[in-house]
């Protein structure tokens, strides 16, 4: 009877598919990862500075695509959160209507890849609604992750403890107010871990929106290549410009995380 | 100590889960101020019939009255009875993310709408009471089982139920902190708190109950005073099941 006390223990979900959150529990992890992005700068710097010609000239010219890559990783980011948090109580919800559009949405998504995805709305949005590129580009990213994050945020949901909405429940608030101010706040902070990724990921998939025409960091490297034919130089300059970024990203999504877990207690 | 006057007012209710028949055909009137004792074996129905009366579990038929208001039909308020009834749960079920102030103030202020100081202030209170004046700052977290408890019973408290409903409070606990607890509860019983309180406490049973039930298989054996119930049971099966425990 003892291990019923386990229930109030809030546990993890963790679903990993991006680069390895550093933590402070495993100390090989966060070495890879000082490791990796003392490689990556040392290199992008070396080739800037020391070999200079072409690639500070290159670096020039794709950094400028930076803006754009970061402005719709961050607008997707916003979007799909919101989309998953409302995909996520959908699909937990009592009313079956709500719990079917949320289903079929995460259905739906999940079996189209994202290239996909990312082209078919892009131009159906152009098609129907008068939208610039980048306001399409965000949309589409955030309704392609939006379905991935609304499974994780019903799991985080389904994973509080029964009794929690039963203690609410019999305290007299009501199931939306149990949401508010008993569920969520629970479940936000075992979903940080997975959600962090998601973002990670994203910025890393801003590069597909490169195929709609927007001119991110991979499009202007494509487009300096058409120019100067230098391809290897160029990607490899981008792949390290987008390591940098993502190894950057992922120590500030562990930093958060952490900050959550001292607020616990 | 008690009134005339019937609080809880259970009829004739059944409950099935698919082919279980967790309750069959149970009625029961617990009047203003008495403290009812309800014991049986596992499975016998008891936490079913408990939370029926706050309506966590959905009757299948029957009807239960709280203080006059019904449960079921065109006239039930569920909120309502939900604020009257204070439910203390055998796994405590505090909120996590809250400190225990804040775990007590929560309903106060979202559902009867007082003011944070308002009912911080009676939150203070009632920590006071249940021994953890100096507490109000801790998570569940770092609290003991008993600990826990009181809190919880502090957060039920803290809605001014008329009646208070707990199902097994002390059978997570270790030992030491199951007197804590129950002293709590002696402590209610004794200030005239209508009580609903599955348990298989005898020192409490014999203390503060003024009636004690025995359930089996989903129904009401055999009802009494805790000496009729403890020292000259009637039925065979309440018999048996003392034997079990006692
Ligand atoms: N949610 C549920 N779904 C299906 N069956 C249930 C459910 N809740 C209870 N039951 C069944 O109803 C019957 C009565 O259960 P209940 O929990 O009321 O017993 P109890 O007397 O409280 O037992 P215990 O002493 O083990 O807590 C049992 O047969 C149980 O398996
Ligand atoms: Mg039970």
């Amino acid at each position: 009877m003892a291990s019923l006390n386990n229930h109030e223990e809030p546990r993890v979900i963790e679903i990993t598919d991006g680069v390895l959150l550093p933590t402070h529990g495993e100390r090989r992890i966060i070495d890879s990862w000082r490791l990796t992005l003392s490689i990556a700068i040392l290199g992008l710097l070396a080739m800037i500075f020391l070999v200079k010609d072409p690639y500070s000239q290159i670096f020039r010219v794709v950094i400028k695509g930076a803006p754009l890559t970061f402005g719709v990783t961050l607008g997707a980011i916003f979007g799909s959160v919101f989309l998953g948090l409302f995909t996520g109580i959908g699909q937990i919800a009592h009313v079956r209507l709500l719990q079917l559009i949320s289903g079929v949405y995460v259905e739906l998504i999940r079996g189209i890849p994202l290239l996909v995805q990312l082209i078919f709305i892009y131009f159906a949005l152009g098609k129907f609604f008068q939208l610039d590129g980048i306001p399409a580009a965000i949309i589409a990213l955030s309704i392609c992750y939006g379905a991935y994050q609304g499974e994780i945020f019903r799991a985080g949901i389904e994973a509080i403890p029964k009794g929690q909405m039963e203690a609410a429940l019999a305290l007299g608030l009501t199931r939306g107010q149990a949401m508010r101010y008993i569920i969520l706040p629970q479940t936000l902070r075992i979903v940080i871990p997975a959600i962090g990724n998601e973002f990670i990921a994203m910025l890393k998939d801003s590069s597909l929106v490169s195929v709609i025409a927007l001119r991110d960091i991979l499009r202007r490297g494509r487009e300096h290549v058409s120019r100067t034919f230098l391809s290897l130089e160029t990607y490899a300059l981008v792949a390290l410009i987008y390591l940098v970024f993502t190894l950057v990203l992922s120590k500030l999504v562990a930093m958060l995380e952490d900050r959550m877990k001292r607020h616990e207690q | 100590m008690n009134s005339n006057k019937i609080m809880v007012d259970i009829q004739n209710v059944r409950k099935d889960f698919g082919t279980v028949k967790a309750l069959r055909k149970v009625s029961l009137q617990i009047h203003e101020g008495e403290v009812v004792l309800i014991i049986g074996p596992s499975g016998s129905g008891k936490s079913t019939l408990l939370r029926s009366v706050n309506r966590l579990e959905t009757l299948t038929s029957g009807q239960i009255f709280v203080d006059g208001d019904p449960l079921i039909g065109p006239k039930a308020d569920i909120r309502k009875i939900r604020e009257e009834t204070g439910m203390v749960f055998q796994s405590f079920n505090l909120f996590p993310h809250l400190n225990a102030l804040d775990n007590i103030c929560l309903a106060p202020i979202k559902v009867r709408k007082l003011s944070r100081t308002v009912a911080q202030e009676r939150a203070r209170k009632l920590l006071k009471r249940v021994g953890l004046g100096d507490r109000e700052n801790a998570y569940p977290g770092q609290l003991s089982g008993g600990q826990k408890q009181r809190v919880a019973i502090a957060r039920s408290l803290a809605m001014e139920p008329k009646v208070m409903l707990f199902d097994e409070p002390t059978s997570a606990l270790d030992p030491e902190m199951i007197k804590e607890v129950l002293d709590v509860m002696l402590d209610l019983a004794k200030e005239g708190m209508t009580m609903i309180v599955v348990s298989h406490e005898m020192g409490f049973a014999r203390a503060a109950a003024d009636r004690v039930v025995f359930m089996d298989e989903g129904e009401i054996v055999e009802m009494g005073t805790s000496q009729q119930i403890f020292d000259n049971p009637r039925e065979e099966r309440t018999m048996k099941f003392l034997k079990h425990i006692l």
